[in-house]
Parts: C-alpha cells; structure tokens; sequence
C-alpha cells in the first residue's frame, strides 16, 4: 500500500517537476493538475521534463481563481484520476506545486500504515475557527459571491453588506455541518470515494459552487459524513499570516525545517536553491518515524505576525509611527518622576540610588542641559546632554531614553522650571510613577540670594506652570501612577511615601529605609511664605507653615516599622 | 516634467540596457569623484542580486568614468550641468526610472550608501521584492544610518575594494526624532552623530535621514527630494500608524571615511549641495579641529540583526 500525490501547480513549475520526480522516483504515484491559465509552452515542457516518468500523469486542467469552486473541481478530477490509475494507492495526499517533502516517502507511508482508516484533514466547525479574513466564516455558506474578491473588491464588499442588510440566508443541503480547515490534506481511499461517488455530490457541488473559498470547505465538511476516524489536522506544515497570506520558507530555515519533523511544508520560495538540494536528495528514512513537530514554526510565525500587528511598545521608528493613544506602550519599560524631591533634599539623587536599583538622572528636561545621571555628558544610545536638541524633540528624547536603557530602570528629577512639554506625555502613561511635593520649587528660591522682587515674580511664574501641570495630573485622562503632597504633608513624615515608591520601584528588593534623605534647612521658610504674601503674591500649593513654626528635619528618626502584606 | 526637461542634460556614455531583463532589480545612482568606492560598491550590491546598475556621472575627473564604462552590468550617462539645478540629481535620476525602471523593482543609492534588509546575510535581494510582492507593497524604506570611525575621521584611509564599515564601524544607535509630515505624509527623521556633533545649536536644520530607496516602479512616479519621499504620496506611507511594525531596512551611510576632509573643501568650493551646503559648511567649520564622532555610547556594527534589535529597523511579519 502506498500513498499518491495529487499536485495543484501554477507557477514555478520547473521545482514542481523536481518535486514530483521525486515522489515518483521514491514510488508514489503522481497526478499534476496544471493551471489552465499557464501558457501552453510551459505546459508541455513540464510535460516533457516528467515524460520519463509512467507513474505520473496530468489531470484535466481548470482555470483556477483563488476563492472560487475551480479549486476544488481541479482538486477533485485529480484525485478521480488517482484513485481510477493507481489501485496499490490507499492514502491521498493533496498537495501544491510549491510544496516540498522534508521527510523520505517510506518514512510517510510507514506513518499512514499504522494509520489505515486515518483521514488527516483539518476540519473544524465554523463556531470554532478564529482564523478567518474578514470574519467571514458562516456567512462563507449562507451568503452568495458572485463577484471576485480579488479584482471586484468593491461589489464584493457591496455585495455581501447588501445581502446582510437584507438578510439573506441560503439553505444548506441536509445534513451537512460546515466546517472549515487548511485546505491540504490526507484522505483515505475509502473516505474520498465516498465523496466522489456520492450519488448526492451534484447537490453539493451545486451548493458549493456557490460558497466562498470552498476549497477550504468542501472536503473538510464532506469528509464529516463518510471518514470513520478523522485526525483534524494537515499533514502539510503550512502557516498563514494575519491577511491570509502563506508564510514562505527560505534557505535559512533549513535546521527549523528538518527538526519539525513535518512531512511536507509550504510554501517553499522558488528559489530557494538548498532547501531543495537538501529535502530532494536521497535520505535513508528512520524508523520508527517520529511525530510531526512544528511548534517552534509555530513560534516563529505567530511572532512576526505579532511583530506587524502589535509592535514593539514604546518603539518609535522608521516603519512604527503610531499615532496619538494607538501607541500600544508609550513608551517602553516603567520609569518614575520625582517632582519637588530634590529641592526639599540635600543631593536626594545620590540617596535615591542607594535604595533602588536604577539609574537616577537629575532635572533631564533642566533648562539648561540634560543632567544624566553620574553627571554624563551622553547617555546610552548616544542620547547628547544638549538641550537644545533635546528640546527640538521631548517626547521623542524621553521616549528614547527609556527605550535604549531597556532593562534598566529610570528615574528622574523634575520640577516646574524645567521644560514642561512632556506633561501630558507622560499623565497618560501607564508606564510613568511620579511623585510630586507640591510647592517645593519655593525652596530654592527661599536659599537663593536674589532680590525680592525677582524671587516673587519667578514664585508667581513656578506657581502658575505647577498649577497647571497638577491640573493634568489630576485629570480623567491620566493613565500614570500619580502620587501628589504638599510638601507640609510630606515633611511631617516623609519616610512612609518614601517607603511607598521605593517599594514600587523595586518591589522584590526587601531592604528597609534605614535613613532619610538630609532635609535642606527650611528656618525660616514660613516667614518667606508670609513674605511672598505680604508682597501681594499667593502661594498655595506648599500647605501650611505657619510662621515662627519652623519644621525641623527629623534627623534620627528611623522608618515606621513597615507592615508586610 | 523637470526630470523631462533635464533628460537633456545627459550623454549617454554607454547604454547596455538592452541586456536588462524583465524580472531584473535594478540601481540607479548618482556619482562624482567616487572612484575609490566604486569597486566595493558594485560587488556589494551585485551580492545582493542587483543585475544592472544605470548611473549618471556628474562630471567626474578621477577615472571614475572610465572604469564603470568597462564595468558589464553598468550603463553611464555623463553630465556637466549643475547637480543643484538638476534638484541635485534627483531630476536626472527620475528621468532614467522612468524610462528604464518602470515595471521593475529599482533600488536608488548613493556611492556611499549600503542597503541592509531583514535577512540579507542569507536572502538575496529577490527574496524580499518576492515577498513584498505578495502583498503588494510598492516601497520600501530604508533610514539613513551614519556610520563613522573611532578616531578622527581622516585617520584611517581607506584602501580601494575594502569594506568601509572595518574603519567606519560605529553608529549611534538611539538619538533620532521623528516627525510625520503630514503634507506628504512621509516622516521626517534626523538625529544621529550628524545631528549631535554638527547640529546641537540648529536641531531643525540637520540632514533628514528618512529614504525610501526599494522602488517597484510605474511610469508615474517620481521622487519629490532625493530619496526622502515620493509621489504619489500613498508611497511614503511606509510605517504603521496604530501600533505595528512594517518591514524596513536600512541604509549604512559611509560618509564619514578619509577622504572626507579634501571632499568637503572641494564641495564647499563648488556649492553645489542642498540648502547652500549649510552641510558642508557646518563640516568644514567642525572638521577643521579633528572631531571624532565616537563616543563610549557608540555602537559597533555586527549585523542586521542587531539594528532589528536596537529598533533602528524591523522585520515586520516576515520570518
């Protein structure tokens, strides 16, 4: 007992003949369906390039397009033809002119000896399938397709909107359940018999003729009615992308391809000269021949379609763009702000970076240069500390940076005087932690030795810019972890919040807070609050300090004990 | 209609386009005094499977002509006329696509340029024109990555037939912005060590990077400037604007090799670069103190895959 091929080619035919000289050669009977729309010339030279061959012959050639019955008349005159010439064959495989056999024939049909009543065909309920363009999977049956879906999309597309408007439903023949599935497989003489000489089959042909795509569903719903023990799957390694196009094989998955184990994959790039050297040569078969294996292509292709279809997030280049909120990752990895922290602290950076494992920039959108963290003139990926180019692009700039220190976390310094155009950027983040101690730009203002009238008027700039970046922060929109005090509130203990966000930063780390950041000397701050008021200017957004009531850095005061969840 | 007005600027050196077959990739390239990059210029992209390479010569007087006349696979056209007025070569250039690109896939280069696709270490450039085929995808872009030396620039010369990239090995890997244009629907992209080191004080007037150098092309075409984008626009529409990845390349930019120096000065004297060479001029002014471009954050080149990693290019859904 053996196994025959029936081959659908269309283009390439030279490698088809090379494939099917070599089923021949190895003792499987071949039937070539040729295209009818392939030119005389190449017909007849295939034809002479396989003449040597007695087990090989021609079917009767249909005009195929692509969705269409055409398919399946070609399909079934092939194996008619199989099934009459070749009685030794009892499994029939249906294949493409761009298929290629990884493994021996023998190896093959040991596999289908101890599987005689096997039919292997991927069939599964229309309720099921996940994979259909379009959508379409029941309305395949119960709509008509008289137009081309490839060269009249548009009536197509019209066509079907207009019969789902009004509601159109065919009737299906009695007893068929459709069912839908890769439209390569393997079926036992027994079951594709029973198709092709059912005494209904003008019915269902008439049905089909009628249904879309139907070469992914004639036989896959007939062979439900006859086949005794269908294995639903494709002995044909063949992987379709998210448009419904074959993925293609190259010369570099050579090693992939012998260690999946497959029997035959499609579709093999024409001219990829070793993988046809290599699969076409003679091989010794191994017994007991090993079980089909094709999860790492799986992995493979359903990776790069991930990679068209969602991206890498928080990579803006060349051939990713995406436009506002359809970013899918703004950017690339979590990264905390911390506003008002380094003004109320004494070199808080250099705390910062003892307790969390990550590299602490200073004020990197300062306006006067970037400060990198370490006082770098450059950062990972070439970023410049020039703030003009920086400022050229903000967003831009943070979304690099994030994106070329992957892997390691970022936190920076930020405060009202610095450039503000990543505000909303970053509000509506999920990616992005900040922290704000409201009002403490004042305090360096409060140490500097300016004149008073410019601190006011520099308080009354701060004020307004920090009013209304804490306005977004405390929108609907924001997507951030947001955490705001005032900076009287954050005096009074500052060792919890502090807990708190460093917990987060790194939340496996178990290392207590054994110190607090060196609070700044902040004697006589309320009176320079009353000041600022007696000047005629508010400041709101620090809390309160009454005057004379000075707040004194708590400096021996160790963390709360921290309670574990 | 200026790439028809300007066709009358060309002589035809040679035309061997009579061998060119229908299937062919071919390049089109523009060129003056590049005759020490030629020889691995041509193997480079012969490699790839370009089959014929049509290039226009801008009045060269190194030889430059003369050896790609004896050259099988080249067909030359020479002009003496003002590469700025010819909207720097871009008109001659079209001029040529039209007449003999279209139907094919056409590849437009620089000398300096070196075209790298996903794959292109072990698929020959048909395999992607095959691939985007199937999905009728009509251009495919390729950014402009500027590749430079450890050390000042002209310090190493460069030998005829050696690959560039063993001196200018280095890029940048993470400091370019992007911005969408939305009249011509292409984006806009600048940055790298042009930008940093020639540019920090005018960021807008850096060289755009962005090219669209993998064409199929039809009659109707033409590239609006240089490379950078297209007409109809529908073909700048390159990237994915709702989260994914098209497939893109890169272009590996061998400017920065010796003789970069004597190249600048000669270029300064004849202006004949866009915006008033404001490149060049920024060049000369920084060249003149030795730069180098490197820096302990500058990436060394390894291979395509490693500008997949960085982000710089992607393979989409082709694997």
């Amino acid at each position: 007992m053996t196994v025959g091929f029936v081959m659908m080619c269309h283009t390439a035919l030279h490698r088809a003949a090379e494939v099917a000289r070599y089923w021949a050669e190895s003792g499987a009977p071949v039937v070539i369906h040729v295209d009818a729309r392939v030119p005389a010339k190449d017909y007849a030279a295939l034809g002479k390039s396989l003449a040597d061959l007695d087990t090989v012959s021609f079917s009767k050639r249909y005009k195929c397009e692509w969705g269409t019955f055409s398919l399946v008349a070609a399909a079934q005159s092939g194996a008619e033809q199989m099934l009459a010439r070749h009685a030794e064959v009892r499994h029939v495989f249906l294949a493409s002119g761009s298929c290629l056999p990884l493994r021996p024939v023998e190896e093959l049909v040991a596999y289908l000896d101890a599987r005689p009543h096997t039919d292997f065909i991927e069939s599964v309920t229309t309720a099921e399938v996940g994979w259909t363009v379009g959508g379409m999977d029941m309305e395949r049956f119960t709509l008509r397709f008289p137009f081309s879906w490839k060269t009249q999309r548009r009536l197509f597309d019209r066509y079907v909107d207009f019969q789902r408007r009004i509601g159109v439903k065919r009737r299906l023949p009695a007893g068929l359940v459709p069912h839908l599935g890769s439209q390569w497989w393997c079926l036992t003489r027994q079951t594709l018999s029973a198709i092709l000489e059912d005494p209904d089959r003008p019915m269902y042909d008439r049905f089909f003729k009628r249904v879309w795509i139907p070469d992914e569903s004639y036989f896959q719903s007939l062979a439900r009615l006859y086949a005794t023990s269908i294995e639903s799957r494709s002995l044909t390694l063949s992987k379709f992308d998210y448009q419904g196009k074959p993925h293609i094989f190259y010369d570099d998955h050579l090693q992939l391809l012998r260690r999946s184990d497959c029997f035959v994959a499609r579709k093999i790039w024409p001219k990829a000269d070793r993988l046809y050297a290599t699969f076409l040569s003679p091989r010794a078969a191994i017994s007991p021949p090993a079980e089909p294996n094709p999860a790492k292509i799986d992995r493979l292709f359903s990776k790069a379609v991930e990679r068209r279809t969602k991206g890498r997030p928080g990579l803006y280049m060349q051939s990713r763009f995406p436009r506002q909120d359809h970013e899918n990752g703004k950017t690339s990895a979590p990264y905390s702000v911390f506003q008002g922290f380094s003004d109320l602290f004494e070199n808080f950076e250099g705390w910062l970076s003892k307790y969390v494992v990550a590299r602490v920039h200073g004020h990197l959108f300062g306006p006067d240069r970037v400060e990198f963290g370490g006082g770098e003139t450059m950062f990972s990926g070439c970023l410049s500390d020039s703030a003009k180019l920086r400022d050229y692009n903000p967003r831009g700039f943070l979304a690099n940076l994030i994106w070329n220190a992957r892997g390691e976390r970022q936190c920076f310094m930020y405060s009202p005087r610095d450039n503000q155009s990543i505000d909303w950027f970053t509000a509506t983040d999920p990616n992005a932690q900040i922290s704000v101690i409201s009002g403490a730009w004042a305090v360096p203002l409060f140490r500097s030795n300016r004149n008073f009238r410019d601190i006011r008027r520099e308080a009354a700039r701060l004020q307004r810019i920090e009013t209304y970046h804490l306005d977004i922060l405390r929108s609907m929109y924001v997507k951030a972890r947001v955490r705001i005090w005032t900076m009287a509130d954050f005096i009074e203990n500052p060792m919890e919040p502090l807990q708190t966000i460093i917990d987060e930063i790194s939340p496996r780390s178990t290392r207590r807070l054994t110190e607090a950041p060196q609070m700044v000397d902040l004697t006589g701050f309320g009176q320079f609050l009353q000041n600022l008021k007696n000047q005629g200017m508010q400041p709101r957004l620090m809390g309160d300090f009454p005057v004379g009531d000075d707040p004194h850095p708590k400096h021996t005061r160790r963390g709360r004990p921290y309670l574990v969840k | 209609m200026r790439a028809f007005r300007k066709r009358r600027e060309l002589t035809t050196v040679i035309d061997r386009t009579k061998a060119i077959a229908p299937s062919d990739i071919l390049a089109f390239v523009t060129l003056r005094n590049e005759r020490i990059r030629l020889p691995y210029f041509l193997r480079y992209y012969r490699n790839l499977g370009i089959r014929h390479f049509l290039i226009v010569d801008n009045g060269s007087d190194d030889g430059s002509a003369a050896y790609l006349e004896a050259q099988e696979d080249v067909s030359l056209w020479s002009t003496g006329a003002s590469y700025k007025a010819a909207s720097f070569g871009v008109d001659w250039l079209n001029h040529l696509l039209r007449h003999y690109g279209t139907g094919h896939w056409t590849l437009t280069v620089d000398p300096d340029e070196f075209f790298v696709y996903p794959f292109c270490d072990t698929r020959p450039i048909e395999a992607l024109t095959d691939w985007l085929d199937t999905y009728d995808i009509r251009s495919f872009p390729a950014m402009l990555l500027d590749m430079y030396p450890k050390g000042p620039i002209d310090a190493v010369p460069y030998r005829e037939g050696q690959n560039p990239f063993e001196i200018a090995a280095w890029f940048d890997a993470g400091n370019y912005t992007i911005e969408r244009n939305w009249y011509f629907q292409n984006l806009w992209i600048q940055g790298g060590p042009r930008a940093r080191m020639f540019f920090s004080k005018t960021p807008e007037a850096a060289p755009s990077l962005n090219k669209i150098p993998l064409v199929k092309w039809e009659r109707d075409f033409v590239f609006a400037s240089s490379t950078h984008m297209l007409l109809p626009r529908g073909l700048n529409m390159v990237y994915d604007e709702w989260g994914g990845e098209k497939a893109s390349g890169c272009l590996l930019h061998a400017k920065f090799l010796s003789p970069l120096t004597a190249k600048v000065a000669e270029e300064m004297k004849r202006r004949e670069h866009y915006s008033g060479s404001r490149e060049y001029a920024a060049y000369q002014e920084t060249l003149s103190t030795e730069p180098d471009l490197w820096t302990k954050w500058s990436e060394k080149y390894i291979n395509w895959r490693q500008l997949e990693i960085l982000g710089l290019m992607s393979k989409g859904n082709w694997a």
